[in-house]
């Protein structure tokens, strides 16, 4: 595994990954070479038969703040076109397996746009969720206008967007754009903990899940429940599903093996 | 730092905030917000400071907005009184509700309207028999703010609380011991001593986990008993792993005293 700098890979447990964003001097800025790591870590981890799900945090205190001002700055209209950033966010989306943020802090801008490409956000109390691109004289430019309206519908999308105001992590579990909120201290252990359970279940059956949950983000409901048919039909040859069922039947704890 | 409208100071993990403008009843002006917010800060990011002692100089404690401060003076322009709770009160309610340490109150005199309120956001609250509080909004055409409507209710009960604020009648701090408002009522000359002596004791206790019971009954008022009973396990399972526990194990074992670090 090549070194990183912008970013910290801890060693696999019980088929999880966490990969830390550790630009803290910065309050983790997205700049280009972390985006780019990421998107490395997350290839390797996608080819890694060992890594069952991936969590991504901040540390202990602030997910990511937005993306690199300086460094956005420099950018001209050429410049934003030719942006590699949104190559690395494009693999990032392309992660076939559970990625699960840790969300401690500020995850503002490209922050909140990174952690809402996860499939469940975990929120510390503290955490704070917010688009300000609007008092840059810009927009969200990393999915914010996408996403966060497909999480929290259309009036605090809105309101978020275009006021640049945040959203406090209480508020945020209500609107449903996190999953579950706990102490600040405990967010990550609870992220990875999470992350363990899904770890241990079938992970052909998990990707597939994903994969149909997230289309129903793109899809008409009849090509979505098709597209979920396929998928359920096709889980049917797995040796994981005769597995599961035999288990349930004989009353002991499933082995799956991810065949 | 030197203040003008309040004293401050930090002695054996204590930091004492006195409200200082005797002679406007330690009432609030601008200045006095500006200086307390930055003791405030002070004492949230000094880890030395393990218990916050707040109390007032002269005959009262604190009388609450200073009316002859201009940003509420009636003037032809209708003042925006929702802007002052806004920027000045709300952020000074939450800051010393926010704190990760005790915070004792020592109340030496009458506590009128936000000063009242200001008191209910303490934790554990000493007051002079002298002393009383008044909700007296209602006399003005306003309500309790700072968070009374809030403590109010819970402190005193529904009756009680409608009593105080649509009557806005003087309550002695022996009543207000009697019903629950403040923890305890004690004689004048007894004030400083008893609260002092509180707020230094409680500097050396485990204050990690004290912080974390201030933290979980605050959470119990919207909690529903199944999230009170997830934060509990989530408290313990941090307390267990603080070395303050670990010293208060050792101790009992060693049947020592023991040092607790507020860690």
């Amino acid at each position: 595994m090549p070194a990183f700098a912008d970013i910290i890979v801890s060693p696999i447990q019980s088929g999880v990954l966490l990969i830390t964003l550790n630009r803290p001097q910065a309050r983790n800025a997205l700049r280009t070479q972390l985006l780019s790591e990421l998107a490395d870590a997350l290839d390797q981890a996608a080819s890694d038969e060992a890594v069952r799900a991936v969590v991504l945090s901040g540390g202990p205190s602030v997910f990511a703040a937005g993306a690199d001002i300086k460094e956005m700055a420099e950018l001209d209209m050429v410049g934003t076109l030719t942006d590699p950033r949104q190559a690395f966010r494009n693999r990032i989306d392309r992660f076939p397996k559970p990625l699960l943020a840790a969300v401690n802090g500020f995850a503002l801008g490209g922050g909140c746009e990174l952690a809402m490409q996860a499939d469940i956000i975990i929120a510390g109390d503290n955490a704070r969720f917010g688009q300000p691109e609007i008092n840059l004289g810009i927009i969200p430019g990393a999915g914010g206008t996408q996403r966060l309206i497909r999480a929290v519908g259309k009036s605090l999308a809105m309101k978020l967007v275009l006021s640049g105001e945040m959203l406090d992590a209480h508020a945020a579990l209500a609107a449903g754009l996190v999953a579950e909120i706990t102490l600040p201290e405990l967010t990550i252990e609870r992220a990875l903990q999470l992350a363990k359970v899904i770890a241990a279940k079938p992970p052909l059956a998990v990707r597939l899940a994903k994969e149909a949950l997230l289309k129903a983000f793109e899809t008409s409901l009849e090509s979505g429940l098709n597209l979920e048919r396929k998928a359920y039909n096709l889980l049917a040859a797995t040796e994981d599903r005769r597995e599961g069922i035999a288990a349930f039947m004989e009353k002991r704890k499933p082995t799956f093996t991810g065949r | 730092m030197s203040y003008n409208t309040i004293e401050f100071g930090i002695a054996d993990g204590v930091a004492t905030l006195t409200l200082n403008r005797p002679t406007s009843l330690n009432s609030f002006n601008t200045e006095m917000f500006e200086e307390i917010r930055a003791a405030l800060k002070q004492v949230k990011d000094d880890p030395a400071v393990r218990c916050l002692l707040l109390t007032g100089t002269g005959r009262g404690f604190c009388a609450g907005q200073d009316l002859s401060d201009r940003s509420v003076a009636p003037s032809e322009q209708l003042p925006d009184l929702g802007a002052s709770v806004e920027n000045n009160y709300n952020p000074l309610i939450r800051a010393i509700k926010g704190l990760q340490i005790p915070v004792v109150c020592a109340v030496n005199g009458v506590a009128a309207g936000a000063g009242a309120s200001l008191v209910l956001a303490c934790d554990l609250v000493f007051a002079a028999r002298s002393a009383s509080f008044v909700q007296a909004f209602c006399r003005l055409g306003l309500i309790p703010d700072s968070g009374s409507t809030w403590h109010l209710p819970r402190l005193v009960g529904h009756a009680r609380a409608m009593g105080l604020a649509l009557l806005g009648d003087k309550l002695s701090a022996e009543q207000a011991e009697q019903w629950g408002l403040i923890w305890k009522c004690v004689d004048d000359d007894k004030l400083m001593e008893e609260a002092g002596g509180m707020a230094r004791h409680l500097a050396t206790q485990p204050t990690f986990g004290l912080a974390m019971i201030k933290r979980a009954i605050n959470a119990s008022y919207t909690n529903t008993l199944d999230q009170q009973l997830d934060l509990e396990r989530d408290c313990m399972r941090l307390g267990g792993r603080s070395e303050d526990y670990r010293e208060g194990v050792a101790a009992f074992m060693e049947k020592r005293k023991p040092v607790f670090k507020g860690r």
